[in-house]
């Protein structure tokens, strides 16, 4: 046999043998590795080229190294679920940094990180100011989290004291102008609902590119002809306003009407309204 | 504009916004969001009838304006 085959022949199988391997090995990120869980993929892969080319003469041992080097990670990744102590001896334990806004230099030296290169770390998670730090900490992979004192924490509604509504996920009901059939009848709609509403805006199926249907069942659109101004839907905000309009009219009648018993049922009315409309706010202005 | 008119009008709004609320009620996944709307429909409904009792007492008082 010609080498030019060899080569093409084993390079080919090994091509779809590595997929299902390194498929094998999991899914997590190259980024947030384990310098050990690095240095076994990269293993692989240079085994993987030296059997591609034909440079390991017996491929049995080729086969037994890659073989060793696939199965080790996946069953060191079995017993490390099954028991803290073999997960903290692999991977290694997360170092802490700073505590109590305070540096703990002898972890740093632990960790050989200096100065410079632990602000850099904060800073690239926007802590700038050292003294905005309460923790920080380094995981097992290298990387450095960062927890910021509670007054310097991006304010959040809660910490606002703001009522929001909860938003389910949005879900793509139309791409590249398919309508798609199964996340539409997990909402409960069919074909025939966006049908409707595609012709009440007043646009062809194969002019939508995106469409998605958000947690109150409102449909968004995006079109191939971006020249198309299409209505948002603001269906929520025009109800809110009338129930605005409501409330001041029953203030009006209130004001205007001479019958007692009548300016009493206005003024409860206003009233239950009012407060009808301070909880509603959150769900329909978002 | 009689009073009656106006009690009208806002007796519409107020059903209009009924429509729309019931809709949303139906189509919303969130249980909270549906559990307040139908709160709501339930509240405006005893405000539509306070105002159609209302309307029956203002045009009964001249019906010269009946139907406007």
């Amino acid at each position: 046999m010609q080498a030019w085959i060899q080569i093409l022949f084993s390079s080919v199988s090994l091509f779809f043998v590595l997929l299902v391997l390194i498929r094998l090995m999991g899914k997590r990120n190259i980024s947030r590795m384990t310098p050990f869980r690095f240095v076994s993929y990269i293993i692989v892969a240079v085994i993987a080229a030296l059997m591609s080319l034909n440079l390991i003469a017996n491929l049995v041992f080729g086969f037994i190294a890659l073989g060793v080097w696939v199965l080790f990670p996946i069953a060191l990744d079995y017993l490390s679920l099954k028991s803290k102590w073999m997960h903290e001896l692999i991977n290694g334990k997360e170092t802490v940094l700073i505590k109590h806004g305070k540096i703990m230099e002898e972890n740093l030296l632990q960790t050989r990180l200096t100065g410079e290169e632990l602000l850099r770390e904060l800073r690239s998670k926007n802590a700038f100011n050292l003294a905005d730090v309460e923790f920080a900490v380094m995981e097992d992979t290298g990387d450095i989290n960062v927890f910021l004192k509670s007054d310097k924490e991006p304010v959040s509604p809660h910490a606002l004291g703001i009522k929001v509504a909860p938003l389910a996920e949005p879900q793509t009901v139309i791409l590249d102008g398919n309508i798609l059939n199964e996340p539409l009848s997990s909402l409960g709609f069919n074909t025939e609902w966006i049908g409707i509403q595609l012709e009440t805006l007043g646009v062809s199926l194969d002019n939508v590119f995106i469409g998605q249907v958000d947690s109150s069942g409102d449909l968004y659109l995006d079109l191939f002809d971006d020249t198309v101004q299409l209505p948002q839907p603001k269906v929520k905000e025009m109800v809110y306003a009338n129930f605005e309009k409501v409330h001041a009219d029953f203030m009006t009648f209130t004001l205007e009407t001479k019958n007692a018993e009548a300016k009493q049922m206005y003024a409860q009315n206003a009233k239950k309204l009012e407060q009808l409309i301070k909880r509603l706010k959150p769900y329909l202005l978002r | 504009m009689t009073v009656a008119s106006q009690v009208k009008q806002t007796l519409a709004t107020l059903k209009g916004n009924q429509g729309t609320l019931r809709l949303y009620a139906l189509q919303t996944r969130d249980e909270e969001t549906k559990l307040i709307y139908n709160e709501t429909l339930k509240a405006t409904s005893v405000m539509i009838n306070d105002l159609e009792r209302r309307l029956q007492t203002l045009e009964y008082q001249e019906p010269q304006y009946k139907g406007n």
